[in-house]
């Protein structure tokens, strides 16, 4: 159906600018705590009111500033997750359900008992939301939203206050029930996961404003922008200095690196994932970086190091190094690599 | 001294039910006026909200002879208002029931509008916002959602604004005046058999005021216990 949006608010202190053009179903909104992307989902609902800009939705305008066209939300026919559900507490399972759809009484009650059945709520009709569980408050939520039919759901951070077990088993569950559903979803999270999982194209916000949009895989890979690769899972940073084409030097860790890609001109930084060294061993290879540690954290199923480069004077830069698991015996046979390794189709240029 | 039970059987009752029905108007016209300001506060905000809140609080502070003072000032048969009240439409409000009822409504009203207030700030505003993107009418709303769930604050308001319009005094002798079998009000007997020496008797009323105003709080507490929110002691 696509999304066309430009917004500008301004709150005190805050701006909140955002421009995008979503063509897919799935669309992911990534940002830090308080960079404006539950305002932008807020003002897509209707329940905020940006001071300039539009908002359309397929053929629909829902707002344009120039037009003076505000339509109500409860005229938008958008459904809104909310991060606690906002389920009604005085309502049971059903009144819930039955409470956005419109006509007479007996459609309606065919109605619920449909959304009922659908979400695997039978049995629990007459419960308030307080007596439910978190997945069964989740999908009276949602059958609550799809009771009614909306052209779009916004998902506000549906995951972000749950125990990691509940919150893997939920947004499966999540991503199962959208499966057949027509209409726009826009999935608003500061997690990586499940902005990956879920999305097929990504607008990256930082500050009230958009970095960059496109498809989610392409700007996992490229992410272009510092912030983007940052909020995409990025750990390490440094400024560069673009000596030629093929030749640059990191400065805060103080090596050269060559590529046989071209270094882009207006590139400033480089990034490169913790996941994606190399170990080297004895003799030092291309593009090797010569490294102390400073500390280890023990996970489940990954090592962290924390390791200072080897040069001159003391860096400020730490390189996070993450190892999985079952890389981990090499290590304890051979102790710690002597270099990381930077490997070229994982270095990030960015602006 | 008379015996209790020469006291029963000689009573005049009416103290009771002029004070029973004055409560009772008293509290639905608060009951709703208060929400209704309670909501207005709400959507004010800043600098007005402020002031607003001031005036509709100050009976309530206000010593209860320094508001009858002012409700004279408007009502009173000489004034302005009081004086085409009277004129027009026959209607006198001072020394007649109707000044009871506006006495103990001003004093008690403060009470249904804080609690209100209190309770409607409280509510998720989420709430609200679900209620709006599911395409339910603003009216609809805050009956079906904002009112339920400000439940237990709308209550205590309500029993409190009761209990307090119940026992109105200074601001009912001002303003009504004692007028047995019209506004002669339980509290005001007392005052005056008091002023008799008559012990026993205002031993009586008190009792019955000290009965129903246990009865209301008791029967508040009982009713928020039901809402299961203050199960949590510590």
């Amino acid at each position: 159906m696509g999304i066309d949006i430009k917004i500008q608010k301004r709150l005190g202190a805050f701006q909140l600018m955002v421009q995008f053009h979503g063509a897919s179903n799935r669309i992911g909104i990534l940002g830090a705590s308080g960079c404006g992307k539950s305002m932008t989902l807020k003002c897509i609902a209707g329940i905020e009111k940006p001071q300039e800009g539009w908002i359309r939705l397929g053929e629909q305008v829902l707002f344009d500033s120039q037009r003076k066209q505000d339509v109500k939300p409860q005229k938008r026919n958008i459904g809104y997750l909310f991060q606690n559900y906002a389920l009604f507490p005085t309502m049971t399972v059903a009144e819930n359900i039955g409470v956005g759809i419109k006509g007479s009484r007996e459609e309606k009650r065919k109605r619920v008992g449909e959304m009922i059945e659908t979400f695997r709520l039978s049995g629990l009709e007459h419960h308030f939301p307080r007596e439910l569980s978190g997945g069964q408050q989740q999908r009276t939520a949602l059958a609550r939203i799809m009771a009614y039919e909306p052209g779009a759901i916004l998902l506000d951070e549906p995951f972000s206050a749950m125990d990691v077990f509940l919150k893997d088993q939920l947004q499966q569950e999540l991503a199962e029930m959208l499966k057949d559903y027509a209409g726009t979803v826009i999935l608003v999270s500061h997690s990586r996961d499940e902005i990956y999982r879920f999305s097929q194209e990504l607008l990256v916000m930082d500050q009230g404003k958009d970095v960059i949009f496109g498809e989610t895989k392409e700007i996992f890979q490229r992410p272009r922008y510092r912030e983007a690769a940052r909020l995409t899972g990025c750990k390490n940073f440094s400024r560069i200095r673009r000596v030629n084409r093929h030749l640059l030097e990191a400065l805060d860790w103080g090596i050269m690196l060559q590529t046989r890609q071209e270094v882009p001109k207006e590139a400033g930084w480089i990034g490169y994932r913790a996941h994606d060294f190399v170990p080297v061993w004895g003799e030092r290879q291309e593009n090797c970086l010569k490294v102390c540690l400073e500390s280890v954290a023990k996970l489940p199923f990954e090592c962290n190091y924390y390791l200072r480069p080897e040069w001159g004077e003391v860096s400020q830069e730490r390189i996070c190094w993450f190892l999985q698991r079952e890389r981990q015996q090499e290590i304890e046979e051979k102790g710690l690599p002597d270099y990381l390794a930077f490997r070229e189709e994982k270095m990030m240029f960015l602006m | 001294m008379d015996t209790m039970a020469d006291i029963v059987t000689k009573l005049d009752w009416s103290p009771l039910w002029i004070s029973l029905k004055t409560g009772v108007v008293a509290t639905i016209l608060s009951f709703f006026l208060g929400i209704f300001a309670a909501r207005k506060s709400q959507k004010l905000g800043g600098a007005g909200r402020a002031v607003l809140d001031g005036i509709l609080t100050l009976p309530m502070v206000l010593p209860p002879t320094a508001a009858g003072f002012l409700l004279l000032l408007v009502f009173g048969m000489r004034r302005p208002l009081g004086l085409f009240l009277s004129e027009s439409f026959g209607v006198k409000v001072v020394q007649s029931w109707l000044g009871c009822i506006l006495a103990a409504t001003v004093i008690a009203f403060p009470l249904m509008y804080r609690n209100a207030r209190g309770a409607m700030e409280q509510i998720d505003i989420n709430l609200v916002y679900a209620g709006r993107t599911l395409g339910m009418s603003e009216t609809k709303i805050f009956w079906k959602v904002v009112m339920p769930s400000a439940g237990p604050g709308i209550v205590s308001g309500t029993i409190l604004t009761f209990a307090r319009a119940l026992g109105e005094y200074g601001a009912t002798s001002m303003v009504a005046g004692n007028i047995p079998g019209k506004t002669g009000t339980i509290s005001q007997k007392i005052a005056m058999v008091i002023q008799d020496g008559d012990y026993g008797t205002a031993g009586f009323w008190v009792m019955i005021v000290l009965l129903l105003a246990f009865a209301a709080v008791v029967f508040m507490n009982l009713g928020m216990a039901k809402g299961g929110r203050s199960k949590r002691r510590w």
